[in-house]
C-alpha cells in the first residue's frame, strides 16, 4: 500500500462506499442510511456526494449529448439514427439544418451516412430525438469513425478538452468526440493511424495518472519513426 | 431394474469417517475457479470451474429488447438462456432447450430480475447466456454464480452480486454441493441462491425430500457456502481489473470525472449543402 491519497480501488456491486451524512450519487444506491456500490467501478467521493464511476457500460442518452451516429433506415419526414445506445434515435427534418421537402429526406442523409448531432430531449421512457440544430452539428464526409467504451470518454477528452486538443495539435487531424463512445478522426493517413492509437492507448489505461504525457511521448515518437529516414 | 436396486444398496456415499466418496467433509464445497472477462465479444463474462462443472456465461446490453412487443415501457427485460453441450454429460445431450432448461433459464433470470435494477433502462433487455462445458451436478448454481460475476462484468447496475449452492441429503446425512454420484443415489437436492448482503433468497427448488428440520440445516449450509463463493467471485472481479488498480496506486491522485467540454474546436462548414440552412 503506497500513498493512501493515491488508492483508489475498484468496488463491487453491493459493497459499502459510504455511511449516513453522504449523498448517493450516480453508480451507488442508498439502503437504510448506508450506501451501496451498484455497479463495477472506482469509488468516488466529491462535497459529500458519493458516486461510482463504472469501468463499462452501454451509452444511455442524456439531453444535451453531442453523439455521432450511422444514419440507418429514411422515413418520409425523418431518419432513423444508431447512436450506439439501447434506444433507437430519430432524427425529425425540422431539426436537420436543411429545408427538407416531404419524402425527400434521402437528397441529404442516405442509409450509412454518419453525421454529428446532438441529443435533442430524453423522456422518462427513454425516447430519444436528435437535433442538428447546433453549431457544430453536420454530416460527416471522410475521415474514419472508431468505437471505444462509452465510459472512457470523458477521459479522452480530457480536462477542459486538454486531452483531445492534445492530440489534435500534434496529429494535426480534425476529430470528433462522441458522448456515446463513437470518434471521428479526419487527416492524412499516417496521422490518422496515430491518432487512433493514442486514444486506444488512452481507452486502455483510463485510470492511471500522467496519462497527458504518456500520449503526448507515444505521438511524438511515433511521428518521429515515420518521418525518421526523411531529412528534415 | 433389478440392477438398480442392487446399487443403490451397495452404494456407501458416506464412510464411517463421515467423509463423503471425494473425501469432503458434509460442509466442505468442492474445488472453485472463476474467471471474469474471459470473452471479448460480448460486454461482460466469467467462467467458472465448479468440480467438475465447466460454466461459460455471457451477459450482453442493456440492449434493445427484440422482437418489439416484449418491451416493457417500465424497465429493462432480463432473459436468461441456460444451455448444455451435448458434450458436457456422458450420454450425449440432444441440443436444444428442453423442459429442464427452460426451467432452469426461467428461475435464473427471475433471480437476476430481484436484483437489476431495471428501471433504469426502460425498453431495453439484459441478456444473459449460461453454456454448460462439462455437467458434474449443481450446474444451475455454478451458472447463476457466474453469470452473477459476468452481470458486473458488463456494467449492469444490481444491489448486490447474487451467489447459489445447493445442498441435499445423502444416506441420511444433510451435506452442501453434491457432486454428480451422490445427485443420482442421494436423497435429496435442494439448489438455492441468495443475495449475500441482505439474505435475501432469490432462488429456491427442491428434488426429493427432507424433513423440517433437515430443511433448516440444508438451508443453513447453503448459506454458509455462499458467502465463501460470495468472495470469490468478488475476488474474480478484483483480479481482472487489478492492472487498473495497479496503475492507479502507481501513479497519483483523484481521477476528475471529467467535466465534459464538448465544444471542439469548430470546423469550416464543408459540408455539401453549406451553412445556408432553413
Amino acid at each position: 500500500m503506497q500513498g493512501s491519497g493515491s488508492l483508489r480501488p475498484i468496488v463491487i456491486p453491493g459493497e459499502a462506499v459510504g455511511g449516513p451524512g453522504l449523498k448517493p450519487g450516480p453508480g451507488t444506491y442508498s439502503e437504510g442510511g448506508q450506501l451501496f456500490a451498484a455497479q463495477l467501478g472506482i469509488r468516488n467521493e466529491h462535497d459529500g456526494l458519493v458516486s461510482v464511476i463504472p469501468l463499462k457500460g452501454r451509452y444511455i442518452p442524456q439531453r444535451g449529448d453531442a453523439v455521432i451516429g450511422e444514419v440507418t433506415d429514411l422515413g418520409a419526414s425523418h431518419w432513423l439514427v444508431d447512436i450506439n445506445s439501447p434506444y433507437p434515435a430519430p432524427l425529425h427534418a425540422t431539426e436537420s439544418p436543411w429545408r427538407v421537402e416531404f419524402g425527400d429526406t434521402s437528397r441529404y442523409l442516405k442509409v450509412g451516412d454518419v453525421i454529428m448531432a446532438h441529443v435533442l430531449s430524453v423522456d422518462e421512457i427513454k425516447r430519444v430525438q436528435l437535433t442538428m440544430q447546433e453549431r457544430e452539428a453536420r454530416r460527416l464526409n471522410g475521415g474514419m469513425v472508431m468505437e471505444i467504451s462509452p465510459t472512457k470518454v470523458p477521459r479522452v477528452i480530457g480536462k477542459e478538452g486538454s486531452m483531445i486538443s492534445l492530440i489534435k495539435d500534434l496529429t494535426h487531424c480534425q476529430i470528433y468526440v462522441g458522448q456515446n463512445g463513437r470518434i471521428w478522426l479526419d487527416g492524412n493517413d499516417q496521422d490518422t493511424a496515430i491518432a487512433a492509437r493514442a486514444i486506444r492507448l488512452i481507452e486502455e489505461r483510463a485510470q492511471a495518472f500522467g496519462l497527458t504525457e504518456v500520449v503526448r511521448e507515444l505521438i511524438e515518437g511515433a511521428r518521429r519513426e515515420t518521418r525518421g529516414p526523411r531529412p528534415s | 431394474m433389478e440392477d438398480i436396486e442392487h446399487i443403490e444398496k451397495e452404494m456407501k456415499l458416506i464412510n464411517a469417517d463421515g467423509r463423503r466418496l471425494d473425501g469432503r467433509k458434509a460442509d466442505e464445497l468442492r474445488p472453485v475457479r472463476i474467471e471474469a472477462g474471459v470473452l471479448r465479444r460480448a460486454d461482460g463474462s466469467a467462467y467458472m470451474e465448479w468440480g467438475g462443472n465447466k460454466v461459460l456465461a455471457a451477459v450482453y446490453g442493456p440492449r434493445e429488447a427484440h422482437p418489439r412487443h416484449l418491451q416493457d415501457p417500465a424497465r429493462a427485460l432480463v432473459q436468461c438462456r441456460y444451455n448444455m453441450a451435448p458434450f458436457s454429460v456422458s450420454d450425449r445431450k440432444r441440443p436444444g432447450p428442453d423442459r429442464r432448461s427452460v426451467e432452469i433459464s426461467k428461475v435464473i433470470s427471475e433471480a437476476f430480475s430481484a436484483v437489476v435494477f431495471k428501471e433504469q433502462f426502460p425498453r431495453t433487455s439484459v441478456d444473459i447466456f449460461i453454456e454448460v462445458l462439462q455437467a458434474d451436478a449443481g450446474t444451475r448454481c455454478a451458472g447463476l454464480t457466474a453469470a452473477s460475476v459476468a452481470l458486473a462484468d458488463a456494467g449492469v447496475p444490481m444491489r448486490d452480486l447474487v451467489t447459489s449452492c445447493a445442498s441435499g441429503k445423502i444416506d441420511g446425512v444433510v451435506c452442501v454441493d453434491l457432486n454428480k454420484e451422490e445427485d443420482n443415489f442421494g436423497d435429496a437436492d435442494c439448489p438455492m441462491a441468495i443475495v449475500p448482503r441482505t439474505g435475501e433468497i432469490v432462488l429456491l427448488q427442491m428434488d426429493g425430500h427432507l424433513t423440517y428440520d433437515e430443511f433448516q440445516k440444508a438451508m443453513e449450509m447453503s448459506i454458509a457456502a455462499t458467502h465463501r463463493l460470495y468472495e470469490l467471485q468478488r475476488d474474480a472481479l478484483r483480479r481482472r481489473y487489478s492492472t487498473t488498480l495497479e496503475d492507479i496506486m502507481k501513479e497519483s491522485p483523484p481521477a476528475p470525472a471529467a467535466p465534459m467540454s464538448e465544444s471542439e474546436s469548430p470546423l469550416p462548414p464543408e459540408d455539401d449543402f453549406g451553412p445556408e440552412g432553413i
